[in-house]
């Protein structure tokens, strides 16, 4: 479990991470999203010490990160994947993670095994690895002292199609036994698929949090109809908002029951009628990162999502 | 909380864990961790491995080019620590800045958030490594010694006394930390190495100017100059007062911004 309170960050006038808040619960996914430069990676950086806040708390299993007397064991950290001594070889990095967290010998070739880097492989030096090598690099290095709580910054960057497959398994096993994931990402597709719960921030605040299928249930629902003029009036009609989509569709903030009612009530054929759940959490964080400057636009925003 | 269980888990086993059964990670593992990291690279061996090399070659060099009157124990002493004194700060120069200019610092300071713990088994391992290094020159001086006077057909001559030794060891040691103090002050390891000259060639060069001409100066100067005050112990006898100049000059030149320099790395953001 991880628990930030009131956690704020400044930088001279510059505010990175302003009066953040959430918890990562044990057994869940918990998505981080974010546009670059939003406080994702500051928000990480304090939570393992890196980074001191300014103001507020944060703890992982009930104590400050400094605190823990053996934080390996603990956190699992991958914050970068390339902050590597170039001049070390994979398994000589793992070693040393292991020496500090006082590991046996063979938990190091377990980990390689792990996240298949080949013998020959980890006996390279990390300068000649491909950035997907580094992150399996960089897991194996988090997962070594089988911790109970993972943070990691951006960690499907660099793999291919496979390896962010084996990724997300790795991650919903890990959280299925009980472990906690936080996990940014930019890659909204990943976050759709992996997480349970959502945390968006923007500009350094959290615009909005909660469990993902709460969030993008609001999202509404997706149709098309043959005249969508005749529905989006029809849907205004009974309070419900609706952007048009395409040549004929319409993005409408409600459930599908909803609008199905509606537009049969108003006798208006529709071709197609589905839950928005595939661009729901697109729509929702390009609204959500967008209108942090314009709060009059707020309407649109997805009910109870915005925190 | 069974960490050591050794029956493969390959995935965690997932549980908050009862963190207060862990010890803390007992000093003398982030001891032998950090020596360990500076021999690892392949810049660190070969860094090492050039002390012997050039140990050997200076010893080669008195060997061929001495006379047989200069061909003495100190004489050896000398030409390989020379080398010595310059790639010792070195190694402690990147033990230091490598943390922060390779970034290694952010798995580092995770493992093991208290940074002044890394940072004092860092200075630890690098003390063990200058000893172990000048005792390993005295020893291939030694050699040489025998070898040289063998090949001229001379009685060795042991010119060093072991009190003589043990300044030379704390002066090389004085000067690696000199090294670590800039590591830590400066984290970076181009601006550590060019500052490590400065406080070596630079200041020494400008304390001489100073004292020779300006009278003031020239009373402070024992007090005041690091390298003056170090060089007591290169030539052996070194008097009480000797012994003051070198203290008073160490605090200014070596603790104060030591400290400071700590005050900031323990503080500052990792990136």
């Amino acid at each position: 479990m991880i628990t930030i309170e009131s956690v704020s960050r400044t930088y001279g006038d510059f505010t990175a991470v302003d009066d953040v808040s959430f918890t990562a619960q044990p057994g869940r996914v918990t998505g981080f999203l974010g546009p670059n430069g939003a406080g994702k990676s500051t928000t990480m950086r304090i939570i393992v010490g890196l980074t001191q806040p300014t103001s507020g708390t944060a703890t992982v299993a009930g104590r400050r990160y400094v605190d823990l007397p053996n934080p390996g064991l603990v956190v699992g950290v991958l914050l970068d994947a390339s902050a590597q001594h170039t001049g070390r070889t994979g398994r000589e990095i793992l070693t040393i993670a292991r020496r500090f967290m006082g590991l046996p010998r063979s938990r190091v070739e377990e980990m390689l095994a792990l996240v298949s880097l080949t013998p020959q492989e980890a006996s390279r030096r990390v300068r000649d690895y491909s950035l997907g090598m580094r992150q399996r690099l960089g897991i194996a290095t988090a997962l070594i002292g089988e911790p109970g709580v993972l943070i990691l910054d951006e960690p499907a960057n660099g793999l291919d199609p496979a390896g962010i497959r084996w990724m997300r398994g790795l991650l919903r096993d890990f959280a299925d036994r009980g472990g906690t994931v936080l996990l940014s990402s930019h890659l909204l597709h990943e976050i759709e698929v992996i997480a349970d719960d959502l945390v968006v921030i923007d500009n350094g605040r959290i615009v909005a949090q909660g469990a993902k299928s709460d969030l993008l249930r609001s999202a509404g629902s997706m149709l098309r109809a043959l005249d969508r003029d005749v529905v989006a009036q029809a849907l205004l009609d009974s309070g419900v908002t609706s952007t048009p989509v395409g040549t004929d569709g319409l993005l409408a903030h409600a459930d599908t029951a909803k609008v199905g009612k509606i537009a049969f009530a108003a006798g208006a054929p529709l071709l197609e009628l589905r839950p928005a759940d595939g661009t729901g959490l697109e729509e929702m964080f390009l609204e959500l990162t967008a209108q942090t400057q314009r709060d009059t636009t707020s309407d649109s925003q997805p009910e109870g999502a915005v925190a | 909380m069974t960490t050591l269980d050794t029956t493969p888990a390959p995935v965690a086993r997932g549980t908050t864990g009862s963190v207060t059964t862990h010890r803390a990670i007992p000093m003398s593992r982030i001891i032998t961790t950090e020596l360990r990291k500076m021999f690892d690279t392949r810049s660190g061996f070969w860094l090492m491995a050039s002390i012997g090399i050039l140990a050997l070659l200076a010893s080669a060099a008195v060997i061929a080019f001495s006379s047989d009157a200069g061909m003495t124990y100190s004489a050896f002493a000398t030409a390989i620590g020379y080398p010595i004194t310059v790639v010792l700060p070195i190694i402690a120069i990147l033990s230091v800045t490598s943390e922060w200019s390779q970034r290694s610092g952010l798995t580092t300071f995770t493992l093991v958030p208290d940074r002044s713990r890394v940072i004092a088994a860092k200075a630890v391992a690098c003390v063990g490594v200058a000893i172990a290094t000048i005792l390993l020159a005295f020893a291939v001086g030694a050699l040489g010694n025998v070898v040289g006077t063998t090949i001229a057909g001379i009685e060795p001559v042991w010119d060093l006394t072991v009190s003589n030794m043990a300044t030379i060891v704390l002066a090389n040691v004085l000067g690696l930390l000199v090294g670590f103090m800039l590591g830590v002050v400066i984290r970076s390891s181009a601006g550590a190495i060019v500052g490590y000259f400065v406080y070596s060639f630079l200041l020494p060069t400008l304390s001489v100017l100073l004292a020779s001409s300006q009278a003031w100066f020239r009373d402070l100067q024992p007090w005041m100059d690091f390298k003056y005050a170090q060089g007591t112990l290169i030539d052996g006898t070194v008097t009480i007062q000797q012994w003051e100049h070198l203290g008073v000059a160490s605090v200014i030149w070596l603790l104060f911004p030591l400290t400071v320099g700590l005050a900031v790395v323990v503080r500052a953001e990792v990136k």
